[in-house]
């Protein structure tokens, strides 16, 4: 039995060991020291109640169900994050201010140039689609001067960071233009009938379909190989530039579906609060789901898992009445003991030490 | 006019070959230059007087240190976002240790360049030894700072300290320069006490990056890591010290930026730190490391703010136009040096 038992303990720890050198890692650990802290400090936080809404409509509740809803603008914009980052070995810092111009645009395009109208002047689907051209061209923007002017990702996008939140309320002369209709407001809540928030649905979708992308088209193994060594990708008869630029503009697809849910939640547009500092969200959300933000490989599924850990962090630090102001100081706190951990040098050390000590016994 | 000065400067490169660093700081200062007396020339009245000059000084001191302290992570190929925000958790600690904890002002700048010193040791510290990425390291102590400040002090309220008060009104006339106003009178330009620091900080980076061992050893880092390393520099030690250079800077600067505006408040230098990356740009400075000038990075705040003030000028008073101007020039810059750096690299071919 002695025998028997060595062999299996052995492959067990092997695993481990395989486990904790896979990428996706980081953030299930990270997610799991959150969850277990939440269950030690107060179990209901995982409570789901069904409840009424105002309208009399079934809706799920619950902090669970605020963290996927809330996540969502998080994880689509953390898929273009990836790819972004993984191509051109920066991170665009525009994504904040370019959902302010999209959501600015399909307000635009459903109010007409009323600030208040009775009905909308145009169909949701043409609202989004003209957000969505928008949104890629101002992707295209930056993709040109990244990829073909070659300037570094977060200085060309420092322009649009300084000017999108002026040309959104330039967009509408600077009105607030507040949309009526309840249909459009089921994109950021809820659809009558089905309990769970919409945003939720339109997160999934995106994954399915960004999945789907990566698992039978060539681009992820391009965004690779270009992020590694453009050079070698060159000389495989990878395009880098037009990669680096697909990436910049799959991207602004994702920052209008995220506008899309950002104004449809309130019905209307605040140019200088909506989605402010998302964008260090969305780059934090790469990092933590381990992918090198000097570009090359990529995890698409720890990037996403990544987006949920930072908005399960906030959940949680509200759900302690910390102030939303000093929440920042917190969050730095768990982020900077997140990073270390992760850190090859330090996980290196620690796994030095920890042979040093079994030889020692 | 831009490929005018590329061709100037590709004749110069070929003779004399001038150095990215000289050439980018070159085309700023021109371009600075022409920018000023176009202003001086068409918009007259607002630009004529040496004080609407000595007024971009005054109000950009803070602005200057801080994008030098930028510029040199920059040049060893990092980069720091948190010395916005660490401004304003500076200026909100000592308006509370003046008026609250009776500091005096001397204990008020230990506390400012403290602060900075302590973010720039653990800063450092994170980047250099433990190898991550700085980005995220100055981001985690962007938010930090962000959310220290309003636990320190959630409201904004103005310093009622009598000798901070002195200190803040303070001015240093500048000898020979002065314009008539009015009513007739002789009124001398004035530059405020921070100037003075942000002049004296230029002076002492330029001087340690052109002659200094540690400033040749932030390009050498900044140019390429691994030869640094071979000729047997600290590259981990230079890092640090560049971060914690920068972070001391922005300690200093929160408190010349104090000076000048005589309040604590969680908003104060908000995007700080984009206008010190802009300014570094601007500048000459290249993200991607070995490449910049603190002389440049001077320029880049005074463009910056000089077309600021030309666009206010022009009447284009509504908030959005300032902030398009401004990153149409940052896009013109970006788009000329990067113009200007390939056509050169492929001379060289």
């Amino acid at each position: 039995m002695t025998k028997l038992e060595t062999p299996t303990k052995k492959t067990l720890g092997t695993r481990l060991k395989e486990l904790v050198r896979q990428q996706i890692f980081i953030p299930i650990a990270a997610l799991l020291i959150l969850v277990v802290f939440n269950l030690i400090v107060d179990p209901s936080f995982f409570a789901i109640t069904l409840g009424q809404n105002n309208n009399g409509d079934p809706v799920l509740s619950g902090y669970l169900i605020t963290i996927l809803n809330n996540a969502s603008e998080l994880v689509i914009l953390a898929i273009g994050m990836t790819l972004v980052t993984s191509a051109s070995g920066g991170q665009d810092i525009s994504v904040g201010a370019t959902i302010a111009i999209a959501g600015s645009v399909i307000l635009r395009i459903l109010c007409g140039d009323q600030v208040r109208p009775e009905t909308m002047q145009a169909p949701i689907i043409v609202a989004f689609l003209v957000g969505c051209v928008v949104a890629m061209l101002f992707g295209a923007f930056n993709g040109t001067l990244v990829a073909y002017f070659k300037i570094q990702p977060m200085v060309a996008t420092l322009i649009m960071f300084t000017a999108g939140r002026s040309i959104a309320a330039w967009i509408n002369n600077n009105t607030l233009p507040i949309v009526n209709d309840p249909v459009f407001a089921y994109f950021g809540n809820f659809i009558p009938g089905i309990p769970v928030p919409t945003p939720v649905f339109i997160a999934i979708a995106c994954m399915i379909v960004i999945a789907l992308v990566l698992k039978f088209t060539t681009l992820g193994l391009y965004t690779q190989s270009v992020g590694i060594n453009s050079h070698s990708s060159r000389l495989n008869g990878i395009d880098p530039a037009f990669v680096k630029f697909l990436t910049y503009v799959i991207l602004g697809l994702c920052v209008a579906v995220a506008a899309l849910i950002k104004v449809s939640r309130i019905s209307t547009i605040n140019y200088s609060v909506i989605a402010k500092d998302i964008e260090m969200d969305a780059i934090l959300a790469v990092a933590l789901g381990g992918n090198a933000l000097s570009g090359g490989k990529f995890n698409m599924a720890a990037s996403i898992l990544g987006a949920y850990v930072i908005q399960f962090l906030t959940t949680t630090l509200y759900k302690f009445n910390v102030a939303s102001d000093a929440l920042p100081a917190y969050k730095a706190v768990v982020v900077i003991i997140l990073v270390v951990m992760s850190a090859p040098v330090v996980r290196e050390k620690l796994s030095k030490m920890w042979k040093a000590r079994k030889e020692a016994k | 006019m831009a490929p005018e000065i590329s061709v100037k400067n590709g004749k110069l490169s070929r003779r004399a070959g001038i150095s990215d660093t000289n050439l980018l700081l070159t085309i700023t200062i021109v371009v600075f230059f022409v920018m000023y007396a176009c202003a001086v020339i068409f918009l007259g009245s607002g630009f004529q007087k040496p004080q609407a000059f000595f007024n971009i000084l005054n109000d950009n001191a803070a602005l200057i240190i801080l994008s030098c302290g930028m510029s040199i992570v920059m040049i060893t190929g990092g980069i720091d976002i948190s010395v916005g925000t660490l401004t304003a958790l500076v200026c909100m600690s000592c308006a509370v240790h003046l008026d609250y904890n009776g500091g005096s002002v001397i204990t008020a700048m230990l506390l400012a360049l403290g602060i900075g010193v302590a973010f720039g040791l653990v800063q450092g510290y994170l980047v250099a030894y433990l190898e991550i990425q700085p980005f995220i390291v100055s981001l985690a102590g962007m938010f930090f700072a962000k959310g220290m400040t309003t636990i320190v002090n959630a409201t904004q309220f103005n310093v009622e300290h009598e000798a901070f008060k002195a200190l803040k009104a303070t001015r240093i006339y500048v000898p020979g320069m002065g314009s008539i106003n009015k009513l007739g009178k002789y009124v001398p330009a004035y530059v405020e006490p921070g100037v003075v620091v942000a002049l004296l900080v230029v002076i002492a980076l330029f001087i340690l990056l052109r002659w200094g061992k540690l400033g040749r050893n932030f390009y050498a880092v900044g140019g390429n890591m691994h030869s640094a390393n071979m000729l047997g520099i600290n590259v981990r030690r230079t890092k640090f010290l560049a971060h914690l250079l920068c972070s001391t800077l922005a300690g200093i600067g929160g408190f010349v930026y104090f000076m000048h505006v005589g309040s604590g408040s969680p908003s104060h230098a908000s995007g700080a730190e984009m206008n010190a990356i802009a300014s570094s740009i601007i500048g000459g400075t290249m993200l991607s490391g070995g490449v910049g000038n603190v002389v440049g990075t001077f320029f880049g705040v005074l463009s910056l703010s000089t077309i600021k003030n030309i666009v206010s000028s022009l009447g284009l008073d509504e908030a959005w136009w300032t902030n398009i101007t401004v990153a149409a020039m940052i896009c013109l810059f970006l788009v000329v040096q990067s113009v200007v750096l390939l056509r050169k690299n492929q001379s060289k071919q």
